[in-house]
């Protein structure tokens, strides 16, 4: 153990990662070269290359490109180059938690598709199932998965988060380490593992906001290939799994949002100094990264032409693109689970003296309920997707009908987790809405216990309601009535929250900054979802609009209200906390009248086109259905919202640079966190807080903590 | 051990935070029993795979493959003994007795290796294997190509004996760190946390075995 830590600590693997970086980067330059000199030579002069260009030129100069930023970058690890810019470029770049990692899972990934294709080899086995051409060598699936597999391992220990355990396994004791890594700057940290709850929060929300984009950008390009009938630049199965990843893609990033919300915000709003275990709470997110990797890697491959869902025995029939995705959905239900747990804990060991349940703040109660569902209903997907990964890999048989499997099964472990996940989604959203809503209206929060308590009362209904998913699979005719009836239980307790964000807007003396706005659109967009929610819900109209449109605009109605909307408020909320200045209040309120308008527009449409006969999941239509200027309209309207968020990633770079500093308590919060300097301080309060009042008492003389006060007070409550 | 740690130590660095013991100990016994809370989704998930895959879709009659009775009983039977030594492994730390402690553990770790060896090996029977011992068949017919009727049974003892082998590596670990002298009476929360996923790893057999292999008739294909 000593010696695989000390490895991945040596100056060889500093000297590995700067080449592999600095390969990465040449392939990087010479490939957009190549293309550009493409794109000028024949497309805009309208001559074919040269011969000499193509054959000696062009390939010369890439080699010379990789190898000799490898070179450099290989040159860093011993100190080399450090006086250019390049080298130190390749040098800091190559020491980020990003490149060492991914180093490694190339390096776990070869050894392992090596280490089992020579097993099989040796057994006499040849390839079956779907193969892959590596270099040349065919391999064969089970070959690709274990290499896959291995393959995480190896970004773990590259990027350094199994250290400590590692380094446990042998007996010693590890102090958790705080501050930069030695002889690095401070911003250093948010590229490297560290085990502060801030920084891995901010670590969960720039991914989340890349993923975001990508799981966008896939979205746009087959948007604009749905706009008119008839193929124009996509194949059938390029939208297939363009469609299949903009799903996958953007679930793995709204999970990576609510760690964001969750790690940044749970310990500060409830006065502890950290989560209860920090290292795990690092492991948390850096396994996140490799299962992104894989599901974009599946797309290289040859994709996948199952959408998110996967349905058996169509998976067990896709393309070999099918295996990353299922390995990298797997792979992020340890980070699901190991965050989740990580946060009940800590929020029932290290809450502030005084701080009884209903005394903390509305939003830890989303993050509670949420993480009750996330770390239990991963699990049965979790089995779900090993089966299927066995099924195809070694030929176990549980779903294919043509052995004996049952493929409803399937679907049912898949729902089991699938449908509550949507309220791990939307729970801390809605507990942004509570908490921000207060805060602008200057008011208390209407009902403070009947809005903790629905948080729970929705995870609890979630787990009821998993087969209004299958109103059309063919099961049983007394199950579709049975969950008919719980999926309308999950109104009440929503309901439950509409009535009190109603009633605590009543005659508030509301104010209109961007989060404000944000939380006012997202009631409004949550209103449209969950409207158009008991429709579906509803077996006989479920019948008649299930796998169409409507299905689509009820779906992104439900998370842009619930997740998207109330995300990109707490963004705009607490950047001054994050940052410690404010943003650009005329981008962001651009951004909401953008955005806004845009959504409504989009999921109108996509709910209309539904009706009017466009199903989902597929990349034509009749022009007879008469929907062409819908479509144009809503991908209109999803262009919009795509240049809204760039708006917004400018406003928060440019602002932290450029805006003044913030005020400590820009809204005049009564929350703990906002009684601090922001950035807050290392580890969050320097003497705990005492709680001695109630959260929400905006607008009466109350006390809700007392900061700097050792001395005892009783419990409230 | 001390060169490495001694990388991890800087002048410049903050100081470490940490929770005081009493409260840790608390966060890390809330947060085990979390996850083995969790981990009965998983095994109950495959559990209800079986009698979906496995009982008569007409009928509902509970079915099952024939299996060797008399290896099932006595995997079974050296895995739950592996239990009442890890918890005398457990009760000998709390008393500081650490000779009774590392045999405990030791045993422990042999019996599940036995178990490991008897699944894995003997029941599944990867290297084709044949013969008998007092007239018993001592090895497994299923293959992984039977179809349904072998899928959910690998799929059931393959997630068991994984678990088997993290708890042997965990008790083993646990026992390297024990004969150089790491545990006391009143810290050990490394001997808990392995005495606990042991227990439950075991618990989880307790339902396996019936549903694998006692409960329902026997048939010989589906």
């Amino acid at each position: 153990m000593q010696s695989l830590v000390k490895f991945f600590r040596s100056r060889l693997y500093d000297a590995l990662a700067g080449a592999f970086f600095g390969a990465l980067v040449g392939l990087t330059i010479a490939l957009s070269t190549r293309y550009l000199h493409d794109l000028i030579l024949i497309d805009w002069l309208g001559a074919a290359a040269p011969p000499i260009a193509t054959e000696f030129v062009l390939p010369a100069l890439g080699f010379l490109l990789v190898a000799g930023h490898a070179f450099i970058g290989f040159a860093t690890g011993f100190g080399g180059f450090m006086g250019t810019r390049i080298g130190r470029f390749l040098y800091y770049g190559s020491a980020t938690g990003y490149v060492r990692g991914f180093l490694g899972q190339v390096v776990f990934t070869l050894l392992g598709i090596g280490f089992l294709e020579s097993i099989r080899a040796l057994l006499g086995m040849t390839a079956d199932g779907s193969t892959f051409n590596l270099f040349g060598t065919v391999i064969s699936e089970p070959g690709f998965v274990f290499g896959a597999l291995v393959g995480v391992i190896g970004f773990l220990l590259g990027s350094g988060v199994l250290t400590d355990w590692l380094l446990w396994i042998t007996g010693a004791q590890t102090p958790l380490r705080h501050g930069a890594p030695p002889g690095k700057p401070e911003w250093f940290r948010y590229l490297n593992v560290d085990v502060n709850h801030k920084v891995i929060g901010i670590q969960y929300g720039y991914t989340s906001l890349l993923v975001l984009l990508a799981g966008g950008l896939f979205a746009i390009i087959f948007r604009i290939e749905l706009a008119q009938p008839g193929m124009q630049w996509l194949t059938n199965a390029q939208y297939n799994t363009l469609f299949s990843a903009h799903g996958i893609v953007m679930i793995a990033s709204i999970l990576l949002g609510v760690g964001a919300m969750s790690n940044y915000l749970v310990p500060l709003m409830i006065g502890a100094a950290d989560m209860a275990f920090p290292r795990l709470n690092a492991f948390s997110y850096w396994v996140g990264v490799p299962s992104v990797t894989l599901i974009l890697a599946g797309m290289a491959v040859g994709g996948w032409d199952t959408g998110w869902v996967a349905y058996a025995p169509l998976s067990l029939r896709a393309p070999l693109g099918v295996q990353l995705f299922l390995m990298g959905f797997w792979i992020n239900g340890f980070s699901s689970i190991a965050s989740a747990i990580n946060i009940i804990v800590t929020t029932m060991v290290m809450r502030a003296r005084g701080m009884s349940w209903f005394r903390m703040p509305i939003f830890v109660w989303g993050a509670i309920a949420a993480s009750l569902i996330q770390f239990t209903a991963t699990q049965t997907v979790g089995v779900a997707l090993m089966m299927s990964i066995a099924e195809r890999a070694i030929g176990l048989n549980f779903f294919d009908p043509s052995g004996g499997g049952n493929p409803l099964l399937y679907q049912h472990l898949f729902w089991f987790y699938s449908h509550p996940v949507v309220y791990v989604f939307v729970l801390p959203g809605l507990g942004v809405i509570s908490e921000l809503l207060p805060v602008f209206t200057r008011k208390p929060l209407f009902g403070y216990k009947w809005i903790a308590l629905s948080s729970l009362g929705i995870a609890l209904v979630g787990f009821l309601v998993w087969a209004h998913h299958m109103f059309t699979a063919g099961m049983g005719d007394s199950l579709r009535t049975l969950f008919m009836i719980t999926t309308m239980f999950v109104a009440v307790p929503t309901g439950v929250k509409f009535f009190s964000w109603v009633a605590t807007l009543w005659e508030g003396k509301m104010t209109f900054e961007t989060p404000m706005l944000f939380v006012l659109g997202a009631i409004s967009v949550f209103l449209i979802g969950g409207i158009s929610g008991p429709i579906l819900g509803t077996v006989p109209t479920d019948l008649h609009l299930h796998d169409s449109y409507w299905v689509v605009g009820h779906f992104h109605a439900t998370m842009f209200g619930g997740f998207v909307f109330p995300f990109f408020a707490a963004l705009y909320y607490w950047y001054p906390k994050i940052t410690g200045r404010m943003y650009k209040e005329s981008l962001g309120k651009l951004h909401f009248w953008l955005m806004t308008p845009g959504f409504w527009v989009m999921s109108f449409g996509q709910m209309s086109i539904g009706i009017w006969g466009m199903r989902r999941r597929i990349a034509d239509y009749d022009p007879a259905l008469g929907i062409e200027a819908a479509q144009v309209l809503i991908t209109v309207a999803g262009l919009v919202i795509g240049w809204s968020i760039l708006i917004m990633l400018y406003n928060f770079v440019v602002s932290a640079r450029t805006q003044e500093k913030a005020v400590r308590n820009p809204w005049r919060s009564r929350s703990p966190e906002w009684q601090i300097p922001s950035p807050a301080p290392e580890f969050n309060y320097d003497v705990p807080f005492v709680v001695v009042g109630d959260p929400y008492d905006y607008g009466i003389e109350a006390e809700y903590i007392r900061m700097g006060q050792a001395q005892p007070v009783p419990a409230g409550d | 051990m001390s060169s490495v740690v001694a990388e991890t130590h800087h002048a410049h660095e903050v100081h470490s935070h940490e929770l005081p013991w009493p409260q840790q100990l608390r966060a890390n016994r809330i947060g085990l029993w979390l996850f083995m809370f969790s981990e009965v989704f998983l095994f109950a998930a495959l559990l209800v795979a079986r009698f979906v895959l496995w009982n008569d879709p007409e009928t509902g009659a509970i079915t099952r493959p024939e299996l060797s009775q008399e290896l099932g009983l006595l995997t079974t039977v050296v895995l739950l003994l592996s239990s009442f030594f890890m918890n005398r492994a457990e009760t000998a730390m709390e008393v500081g007795d650490r000779k009774r402690f590392l045999n405990g553990l030791l045993t422990t770790a042999i019996l599940g290796t036995l178990f490991f060896i008897g699944v894995v090996f003997m029941e599944w029977n990867i290297f084709g294997l044949s013969g008998t011992l007092f007239g018993i068949e001592l090895f497994g017919h299923l293959k992984p190509s039977d179809g349904v009727i072998s899928g959910i049974f690998f799929a059931m003892t393959g997630m068991h004996a994984i678990h088997v082998l993290s708890g042997i590596i965990f008790i083993l670990i646990v026992w390297n760190n024990g004969r150089k002298g790491h545990y006391s009476p009143e810290k050990h929360w490394g001997v808990e946390a392995c005495a606990i996923y042991w227990h439950y790893v075991d618990v989880v057999w307790v339902f396996y075995y019936p549903a694998l292999y006692l409960i329902g008739t026997a048939v010989h294909s589906m």
